[in-house]
């Protein structure tokens, strides 16, 4: 299997890959990048979201090698250094998160619906995180914290 | 107590959140280890059978396979014990609960779809997968023992101990009072109930990794748990026989519990025994389908219950009768959730002066069963509110008023009920009140009459729960077959420079402690917060500790870090009447300093700290230099929040489907530490509720096959599943721990089953229907609505 070379939180990466690696192991095992979730194994829990050339894409559902050449951004590659990115901030602010383990990929999908639609509604914001599944926080705080970090990039847009 | 923005009461934004919004938190699968092996397990693709034949040959020749294991394999290996059992349930002839043996492996016979077999040990988890396929096993099949009520009383049996599959015939309660009581009652509600089979599906799958130091004979076991400490006292004392000074367990991260993650599994036994074999560490995850056959599964009760009336809607007696199922063998604290966290909550908020319970706990070939978020008070609550609302209907009373009606008053507290519990103090009337007015109860009749002509069918359910958390005190659950004592553990170590580490036994998979606890700790030293660091999680670090379950962090591990923090001000104290030169009565800690009776002159806690470890000018001859104290807090009793919740459904008759159009919540958790965190646990305890009322299921086939095995079939809520919730409080406080708290983990998932239930019923009752099964799906719904439901051939 010839290598694939992609860029990932904007670095550029060239791995060695079997054809059924997927981009969750290879993000995981190979590139230590552990922010990324395995939660289940139907491609349905959304712990493993990740942005591919922009959108949202379950890391456990895709191989490797069909995202050689692309742009790929992980929880990582969200915010600068210690500095966290709007939704990560309002997730804070919110209390969206318990345990954790689902947020990074909450976080992920969040932050696309955000790119796309500016100004959800509650209903909006339910039906695209439908991808997600949470156990611990019954989603109200995480539904509070989409419709805060809309408030705040919209702010921040107006600045 | 002072009230900073920090302290105890605030509504402080989490100090954990920063890991795991940045995607660094260090979860189980998350650690690696040099060298490290994988490893996967071979399970039983039938739910019964003998194992005839075991050939690992093939196996062992795959490349990259370091060894291949099966139960004989450790047999041989020394003495090693099966997975214990922590309570041990008496039936009511005196005998003890059977207790068959819970090898790691199963041996001689697979108990369950998912049984595991053989532990396969590779370089990769893909070599250990293709070498499991070429281990042969020849299973000899015998009859499957799936529904309950055919276990008792037919041929075939799980374990030979128990030839009619019965555990225990346990009870609990009058049963000549509450006969006479249904004898001149004029008015008894009956209803048989299933509190259906759950999978607890923390959104983390298990997993475990074992490292054996050859060099010094240490072991090191990294695992999800909500208890590592109990975890390395029953592995290491009872199962494979190593010394718990040479044993560290280390739960880090977790990624959710519920309850699931209690338990001491085969493999956390598997990875520490074979690392040793293998001389190389032992990595292990869960595939979400391997966590659907070998996470215990929660509830499965089946249940037949009668409530007597007097002529006045005042309940004088209740009955019950339940199959509890146990599964294939006995999970760590299986035989105590239908009997002692489920017969002693039967009286609930009510005046019931006569109860009797009795509970038959059955083998079957199912996946092990055992605690999951209520943990036996779901199930109480459920058979409990769904009768007080079927009588309301059958006696013209509406829902609130019968239960007000049959209303603990506030002045008998402390309550003793007839199910040996002793609730300390409660307001059952005010979180009814409150309640009704969050959901606005009285405009209801509009809503529904706006419904309707829109041809939807609305209906409103209430439900007054009760709960006992805070397990327990030892005394009284080792006199009922508790094998452990349930106190927990703190030591404060204060450090030279003024800073805390506070060692709680207590574990946090998403609870929030790491936030919580330091706000206790700031607000009674009188520091700041950031002075603060909570560690819990590993045994390398914490003296001991029991873990998070039941509620209990707050109440228990919460009062040990209060009698640890009381210690310490008290040396402190001594130290500062020194340096002050003052008697020690003179002295008054208040505000993080230490403070002369009736004069300005003072020492900061964090002086004080720095004189204890450098005591040059120090009370030598009294006492020792340092401040450090630990407290190991064995409490009084269980805390009893209690509260009412009320579900306003709207289902859409042609198509079954159901809206929850509100929830709304009113809890008395005693104080809170923080609100907001407090907020967070009853919104997911809600959830699950809601999950369990209308989505959830684990359902069996007649041949033991599961059939709802993974996320395609076992329907989880999701986003658009659930409302904002309404959620308040009301507040009595705790008699019988320093902080006055109750706890409030699981309220939400104990409380909301009964809630959307009745309310169901409430909307389908012009159809006549007076009850309905959970899961109230949407094929059950229109069922009712469209001539009954006809039961699929069983």
């Amino acid at each position: 299997m010839p290598d694939i070379n992609l860029e990932v939180n904007g670095k550029p990466v060239r791995a060695a890959v079997e054809a059924n690696t997927l981009l969750v192991d290879l993000l995981r095992k190979q590139l230590a990048l552990t922010g990324t979730h395995v939660g289940c194994d139907t491609a349905q829990c959304g712990a493993c979201v990740v942005h591919v050339d922009g959108n949202s894409v379950k890391a456990c559902n895709v191989f490797a090698v069909q995202v050689d050449g692309a742009r790929i951004t992980t929880i990582e590659g969200l915010g600068t250094g210690a500095e966290l990115h709007a939704v990560q901030a309002a997730f804070k602010e919110a209390h969206g998160l318990q345990c954790g383990f689902c947020t990074p990929g909450m976080v992920m999908a969040a932050a696309d619906l955000l790119a796309k639609n500016p100004s959800p509604t509650e209903a909006e914001i339910r039906s695209w995180l439908k991808g997600n599944i949470c156990r611990c926080t019954g989603y109200h705080n995480i539904v509070k914290a989409v419709e805060t970090a809309a408030q705040m990039l919209k702010q921040a847009k107006a600045a | 107590m002072s009230s900073t923005s920090s302290g105890i009461g605030a509504a402080v934004k989490r100090r954990e959140d920063f890991r795991f919004l940045k995607g660094i938190g260090k979860y189980t699968d998350d650690i690696s280890v040099p060298g490290q092996t994988y490893m996967y397990l071979l399970r039983s693709p039938v739910a019964h059978a003998r194992i005839e034949k075991l050939d690992t040959t093939a196996a062992k020749a795959v490349p990259g396979v370091v060894a291949v294991f099966t139960q004989a394999d450790i047999d041989a290996s020394g003495p090693v014990g099966g997975l214990p059992c922590g309570w041990l349930v008496t039936s009511r002839d005196g005998s003890p609960m059977k207790e068959p043996k819970h090898p790691i492996l199963a041996s001689g016979k697979v108990r369950h779809v998912g049984d595991p077999v053989v532990a396969v040990i590779a370089e990769t988890l893909q070599q250990a997968k293709d070498a499991a396929e070429l281990v042969t096993v020849d299973y000899a099949e015998l009859p499957p023992v799936i529904d309950m009520k055919a276990a008792l009383t037919g041929k075939v049996a799980v374990h030979d101990e128990a030839p009619d599959n019965l555990c225990f015939d346990w009870e609990l309660g009058d049963k000549a009072a509450t006969d006479a009581a249904f004898a001149k009652a004029a008015h008894v509600t009956k209803l048989d109930l299933v509190n259906n089979r759950l999978v607890p599906n923390a959104m983390e799958p298990r997993a475990a990794v074992g490292v054996y130091e050859v060099g010094t004979g240490d072991y090191t076991l990294y695992t999800t748990s909500q208890n590592p400490h109990v975890i390395r006292l029953l592995m290491g004392a009872f199962v494979l026989g190593i010394p718990e000074h040479k044993l560290r367990v280390y739960a880090p991260d977790v990624g959710g519990g519920f309850g699931s993650k209690i338990y001491h599994y085969a493999e956390e036994a598997l990875v520490t025994w074979a690392s040793k074999q293998v001389g190389r560490p032992v990595k292990w995850t869960a595939e979400r389908t391997e966590s659907f056959l070998s996470d215990a599964h929660g509830r499965d009760h089946v249940t037949h219950a009668e409530m007597a009336f007097d002529k006045d809607g005042k309940a004088i007696g209740l009955r019950v009768d339940t199959l509890a199922n146990m599964g294939g063998y006995l999970s760590t604290f299986a035989p105590c959730i239908p009997t002692w966290l489920h017969g002693t909550l039967l009286a609930g908020q009510y005046t019931t002066p006569a109860i009797y319970c009795n509970v038959k706990a059955v083998f079957t070939n199912t996946v092990p069963v055992d605690a999951y978020r209520g943990a036996g008070r779901p199930e109480a609550t459920y058979l409990l509110e769904r009768l007080m609302s079927k009588a309301a209907g059958e006696l013209g009373l509406d829902q609130a008023e019968i239960r007000r009606r049959n209303f603990i008053q506030p002045n008998q507290f402390p309550y003793q009920t007839p199910v040996a519990v002793v609730y300390d103090t409660g307001d059952y009337g005010a979180s009814l009140d409150k309640a009704m007015d969050l959901a606005d109860y009285k405009g209801f009749p509009a809503r529904r009459a706006a419904a309707k002509a829109k041809g939807k069918l609305r209906g409103i359910g209430v439900a007054s729960y009760i709960e006992a958390c805070g397990i327990a005190p030892s005394s009284l659950v080792g006199a009922l077959g508790a094998r452990a004592g349930l106190y927990e553990a703190a030591t404060i170590r204060v450090n030279p420079t003024g800073s805390v580490s506070v060692l709680t036994g207590s574990h946090s998979h998403g609870q929030g402690h790491e936030t919580t606890f330091a706000q206790v700790v700031a607000d009674k030293l009188g520091i700041g917060i950031d002075q603060v660091d909570i560690v819990h999680g590993d045994t390398a670090k914490v003296p001991f500790g029991m873990g998070t379950y039941g509620s209990r962090s707050i109440a228990v591990g919460g009062t040990a870090i209060v009698n640890a923090l009381d210690k310490v001000i008290e040396k402190g104290r001594k130290i500062a009447a020194h340096l002050l030169e003052a008697a020690e009565s003179d002295i008054v800690f208040e505000n993080g300093a230490y403070q002369v009776k009736g004069t300005d002159r003072k020492k900061t806690f964090g002086e004080v700290a720095l004189v204890a470890y450098v005591p040059h000018k120090y009370p030598i001859d009294k006492i020792e230099p340092g401040l450090e104290e630990t407290a190991f807090y064995d409490p009084k009793n269980f805390t009893f929040p209690a509260g009412t919740y009320i579900c306003e459904v709207e289902i859409d008759p042609r198509t079954g489907a159901v809206e929850i159009a509100s929830f709304t919540a009113a809890d008395d958790f005693g104080n809170v530490i923080n609100p907001m965190i407090v907020e967070g646990q009853v919104h997911g305890g809600l959830a699950q509720g809601i999950g369990q009322a209308l989505l959830e299921q684990a359902v069996y086939d007649e041949n033991g096959q599961l059939k709802t095995g993974s996320y395609m079939d076992y329907c989880m809520p999701r986003a658009d599943d659930v409302p904002y919730f309404k959620v308040t409080t009301t507040t009595t406080t705790c008699t019988h721990n320093p902080l006055g708290v109750k706890g409030c983990g699981e309220a939400g998932a104990i409380g909301a089953p009964p809630a959307v239930i009745n309310a169901i019923v409430d909307a389908l009752a012009e159809y006549g229907v007076t009850h309905i099964d959970m899961p109230a799906t949407p094929e059950k719904i229109w069922r009712s609505i469209n001539g009954g439901m006809r039961k699929a051939a069983e």
